[in-house]
């Protein structure tokens, strides 16, 4: 196999629709907080969710893995189909989905347990006690979120001893250790220093290789530098998605190129 | 115009340092007034307990702690009282905090937050109001008379339980709710079920507060008298069941102390009584930072 069809064959599976959602409206009570939403994510790669604040991204973001569920009086209509199966279907396994769907969250929200625990937290939940598997999954996660060096020799102290940048890498190594194939990110640096949040960037693009990650963020450029797809939002209405160099550059919509150019948000 | 060229020159030095002495004075006078207040408290509980340690020490030695009661407390110890106290908190605590801890998630975690809620709280924060005798009554006439435990060991424990249950109902809940929300969506968002995130995230954060709780519960447990004298009764023998009435230390020093049996080991029933609630409270503030090790940046 010459290195062409290597590139062709990996084209394929980067093209392939992992999280595709079709007509989906959510309501808190009478209150429509997404209207009609309709968009596709590619596998393998990072889609990033931008609009002002209270446009409904975080809301959308949160359909992904049901946590919404947890909020009374929101219901959902329409569908999203992960890997082609719909998640709001009655049978649906909620606890497995989240496994699937892993998510980060605006705060780091390490547990208060040891650094150890709190990765082999989920591990343990779903079941798996094998002290020896635990370990290697400890250590497979902790490096494959750039953390191992950093915590190594301190594995059995508290994890919020560490700094808010490490925590954050903490939470996605806790994310990693259940094998999700999508990692959402509801603004992972927004409580972060500038080198922090560099290094949690340069995570998200290694990471892709292996998961589909979907993120929202308030900060442009971060919309910029780390994602393939950009979708805007305003007012709960998903107003135009595409690949994020065209949505940079080459806006469709007037509201679009108003909101990245800074004119309102 | 003219107005903020006025407005601008507002803080001049002289004007500031008028208003600095001002402040100063009463800064001044704040702290000695919470100073004075905090010393005053200090050394009224110290007046208290060395009054009590001073008149019981005479009474207090190996005889005291190891014997049985004599002659109705005029002779002999009360080693049979200390273990029947520890029965009495022991059971009491078995029966209240598993079942207020359980309460306190229910009503934070599970129940809808509606009226009949915040009726359920009403009632719980003013039951931890009313008089223990009113529970005394009530252990007397429905644990003793109805379910026909009369005065025993159960009925003093099921009777002191119920006394605790509001206050450790209540310090649960808030402990539970001081958690913060991110540990419980972290937990969910990895697929955790509502009591795997309750019983391995959450209760362990809320630990500190909860058992803060029970330790005030076991002072009140230990401290208890007059709801005792319709449940408990007066036996003055090792309980040696569920059965056996057996008083407790605080309702033996009563009788020594009101019947004028022996004032000196009434003295010397308090010494014990104090130091038996200090080791309860560092065994239970122990047991607190096992539970939880992690919660400070160790």
């Amino acid at each position: 196999m010459n290195a062409w069809t290597t590139a062709a064959a990996e084209e394929q599976v980067t093209n392939e629709i992992k999280v595709s959602v079709k007509n989906l409206d959510l309501f808190y009570g009478s209150f429509q907080a997404l209207k009609d939403i309709n968009m596709d994510m590619e596998a393998n790669k990072v889609t990033a969710l931008i609009g002002p604040s209270g446009c409904g991204k975080s809301t959308f973001l949160k359909c992904i893995n049901r946590m919404n569920d947890l909020i009374p009086g929101c219901h959902v209509k329409g569908d999203i189909l992960i890997d082609g199966t719909d998640i709001y279907k009655d049978d649906v396994d909620v606890a497995y989905l989240r496994k699937e769907v892993g998510m980060v969250f605006q705060k780091p929200n390490p547990f208060e347990m040891s650094i150890f625990d709190n990765i082999a937290y989920g591990p343990r939940i779903h079941g798996l006690h094998d002290k020896k598997k635990l370990e290697i999954i400890v250590e497979r996660s902790l490096k494959r979120a750039a953390l191992w060096d950093e915590v190594k020799d301190r594995l059995h102290q508290s994890a919020l001893g560490i700094s808010g940048g490490q925590q954050q890498r903490l939470c996605i190594a806790r994310v990693l250790a259940v094998e999700p194939s999508v990692v959402l990110m509801d603004e992972p640096t927004s409580a972060l220093d500038p080198i922090s949040t560099g290094k949690i960037e340069e995570l998200i693009a290694e990471l892709k290789n292996d998961y589909t990650i979907i993120i929202v963020t308030h900060n442009m450029q971060q919309a910029a530098r780390v994602s393939d797809q950009t979708a805007f939002f305003l007012l709960g209405d998903m107003i135009e998605a595409g690949p994020t160099t065209q949505i940079f550059q080459l806006p469709r919509d007037k509201r679009t190129e108003d909101y990245i150019t800074g004119r309102f948000g | 115009m003219m107005d903020t060229a006025n407005v601008e020159k507002w803080c001049t030095k002289e004007i500031l340092l008028k208003n600095r002495a001002k402040q100063k004075r009463r800064q001044r006078f704040m702290y000695v007034l919470i100073y004075t207040a905090a010393a005053l408290a200090v050394i009224t509980l110290l007046v208290i307990i060395g009054f009590i340690f001073a008149n019981g020490y005479k009474e207090l030695n190996w005889n005291f702690l190891t014997q049985g009661v004599v002659d109705a407390g005029r002779e002999g110890g009360i080693f049979p009282l200390i273990i029947n106290t520890l029965y009495l908190v022991g059971l009491g605590l078995l029966f209240a905090a598993p079942l207020s801890i359980l309460a306190a998630i229910y009503m934070t975690e599970y129940a809808r937050q509606g009226i009949l809620i915040k009726i359920i709280r009403f009632f719980t924060t003013n039951l931890a109001g009313i008089p223990s005798i009113i529970f005394g009554l009530f252990g007397f006439m429905f644990f003793g008379r109805i379910l026909g435990w009369s005065w025993s060991l159960l009925n003093g424990s099921a009777t002191v339980a119920v006394i605790i249950l509001p206050t450790l109902i209540r310090t649960s809940e808030e402990a539970l709710m001081t958690v913060p929300l991110g540990y419980k969506e972290g937990s969910l968002a990895m697929g955790a079920t509502k009591w795997q995130t309750m019983y391995k995230v959450v209760i362990p954060a809320a630990s500190p507060g909860i058992i803060n709780g029970i330790i005030l519960g076991m002072g009140r447990i230990v401290g208890e008298t007059a709801a005792l004298f319709f449940t408990l009764g007066s036996g003055t023998n090792i309980a040696t069941s569920l059965m056996d009435s057996a008083r407790s230390l605080s309702l033996h020093l009563y009788t020594l102390a009101k019947e004028g049996l022996s004032v000196g080991k009434a003295y010397a029933t308090a010494t014990v009584l104090i130091v038996i609630v200090l080791i309860l409270n560092l065994i239970a503030g122990a047991f607190g930072n096992r539970i939880n090790r992690y919660k400070e940046n160790r």
